[in-house]
């Protein structure tokens, strides 16, 4: 398989004085957007808020939907425990964001745009709600007919699945909804909706300024460019950092962890779980673990009973509680491992446990019940004494 | 109209006659007054013509749109893995402690309730309290407590 070795890029945090966040919009406007899409579909960019959708083709199917109104909404909820990359990027460089959205807006036909941000960044609304007026206005003095809105979440979790996002705008409670239809199909007012991560419309806009070669020379096949991870946990270097995919997770232990890793949670915790003895033969990226950029380093001083415990606490509390799978498992998944801590039930419930969470991959309604699988698995797999002892 | 009527009705001015502005005008609402009122949903829902239960029901869903009564400030504790690992039930028996209260209680005085948040967005340099909407990131007990006091002289 295509490998790539560990490397810092600086795409996202860069600035190019000779051309800005609006001069990229004044630019890119004068092609047509059958062309953008062209090059977004070029550039192997996919979805970075964890889905990992082509973002050229969600652009497309959006343009071909027959409608007097669309909407561009930029998903700011960032909820993944181990994920802080958007709030850094919403404070250095909204205005790339702000450039990500209105071209979305040209390309498909939409005049207004939203941006949904989580209730726990409130305080950072104020001064961005300056700069989003301030845009405004540039798009207005190039004509422009585009105009950027800021909404923001009442911390729960869920509203970072974009069905559920589009009932919180709607002021519903925030249960996501059944698929299809798609959220370009009816996405917010039951309208046409491209619905991107933060750091997806920062890199469409990047891909615009610097044309997709650039972007699509970084990377593998499968994961063309460079991704935002967010590292935590036992590091020297807890921080931001911007590198290009397709790296073996070996690499990135020698570069971040504290020379004791024992297990690297990827993707927070909806994501998997990695044992030392699996980093050599590990991809960052769509081939491989895909993730939102959560990584979270645990060393062998951590029970990885109290990570999981944690992981099943947070999806019990943040569970909609709309389908029954996902509710009720969520509850049981807790109680069984804590049966099992204690000795109450055998060291077997947990298999019946994780058949379990088969059954919630299959039957939950979103993504929140069908990914608590991934965690429960790939830790009770891996560290089934340190639950069982 | 008493003062919650007066601001509901200039959150609804500003935001739209319209369910779609249930949220900001909650969202409004909750910023001055910590929480929703019976009085407050049932005027929400007048001004914005909906059903008293309908709003009840979209505010019951979200955290941060309490509809018990809270104190003048609100201590929210990160309690997610990365805070965990970095010491948050240490922040946490600080508080308590020096507070006397026990998390979700509110102080006698009603200048506290202390609460416990699911990952804040600050895991690299936790533990994380979040006080109102303002950010204390690699907290310690003691610059905690030290904080809390200073919220606490501001308070009256
Ligand atoms: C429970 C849940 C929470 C989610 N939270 C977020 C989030 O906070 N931010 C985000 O961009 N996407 C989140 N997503 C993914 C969104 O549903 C959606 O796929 C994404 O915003 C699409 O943007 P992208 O194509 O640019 O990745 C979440 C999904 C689920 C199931
Ligand atoms: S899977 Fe969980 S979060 Fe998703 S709709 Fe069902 S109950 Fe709600
Ligand atoms: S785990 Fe506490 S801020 Fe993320």
């Amino acid at each position: 398989m295509e490998q790539k070795q560990l490397k810092k890029i600086d795409i996202i945090f860069g600035w190019d004085d000779k051309c800005t966040p609006i001069q990229v919009v004044e630019k890119t406007i004068k092609k047509t957007p059958e062309n953008i899409i062209l090059d977004m579909i070029d550039s192997g960019l996919k979805g970075r808020g964890g889905a990992g959708f082509p973002t050229g083709l969600k652009w497309k199917f959006c343009r071909n939907e027959d409608s007097d109104t669309k909407y561009v909404i930029c998903n700011a909820d960032e909820g993944e425990p181990g994920t802080f990359k958007d709030r850094e990027i919403l404070d250095r460089v909204p205005e790339k964001i702000f450039a990500g959205m209105t071209i979305c807006g040209f390309v498909i036909g939409a005049r207004e745009g939203y941006m949904y941000v989580r209730g726990e960044y409130n305080f950072m609304l104020k001064a961005l709600d300056k700069k989003i007026e301030l845009f405004n206005k540039q798009l207005r003095d190039l004509k422009v007919d585009f105009q950027i809105y800021l909404r923001s979440g009442s911390g729960a979790y869920v509203c970072g699945e974009e069905s559920a996002l589009f009932e919180s705008m709607e002021g519903k409670r925030g249960e996501p909804r059944n698929k299809p239809p798609y959220p370009t199909v009816a996405g917010y007012n039951n309208k046409p909706t491209v619905i991107n991560n933060v750091e997806t419309l920062v890199y469409t806009s990047e891909i615009c300024r610097m044309g997709p070669e650039q972007f699509k020379a970084l990377g593998t096949k499968d994961s063309r460019g460079s991704k935002v991870f967010s590292v935590s946990g036992d590091t020297p270097i807890a921080g931001i950092y911007e590198l290009e995919l397709g790296m073996p997770l070996k690499d990135f232990v020698e570069e971040f962890g504290d020379g004791d890793t024992k297990a690297i949670q990827v993707g927070g915790a909806s994501g998997h779980c990695v044992p030392r003895k699996k980093f050599n033969d590990t991809i960052i990226g769509f081939e491989g673990i895909p993730t939102g950029g959560s990584m979270m380093i645990f060393n062998s001083s951590r029970s990885m009973y109290n990570v999981l415990h944690d992981y099943l606490e947070f999806f019990t509390e943040e569970s909609c509680g709309q389908c029954t799978p996902c509710r009720i498992g969520c509850q049981q998944l807790l109680k069984g491992i804590e049966a099992v801590k204690k000795g109450e039930r055998p060291p077997t419930y947990l298999d019946d446990l994780k058949r379990l969470t088969s059954t919630m991959k299959i039957a939950a309604k979103c993504g929140l019940g069908q990914s608590v699988a991934n965690p429960f698995t790939s830790i009770v797999d891996n560290f089934r004494e340190e639950i069982i002892y | 109209m008493t003062n919650t009527e007066v601001l509901i009705h200039e959150l609804v001015e500003k935001h739209g006659k319209t369910r779609n502005a249930l949220m900001p005008v909650l969202q409004g609402v909750v910023a001055r007054e910590k929480f929703l009122s019976e009085e407050a949903m049932i005027a929400v829902a007048r001004e914005l013509d909906l059903s008293a239960a309908d709003v009840y029901g979209t505010a019951s869903f979200y955290t941060f749109l309490d509809t018990k009564p809270r104190g003048k400030n609100i201590l929210r504790v990160c309690k997610t893995i990365s805070c965990h690992m970095q010491g948050k039930d240490a922040i946490i028996r600080a508080i308590e402690d020096h507070l006397m209260v026990k998390v979700g209680e509110t102080t006698h005085d009603k200048k506290f309730t202390l609460l416990t948040a699911n990952c804040l967005g600050w895991c690299h340099k936790g533990p994380v309290l979040l006080i109102n909407d303002e950010v204390f990131p690699s907290m310690t007990p003691e610059k905690a407590i030290e904080i809390i006091e200073d919220f606490s002289k501001k308070t009256n």
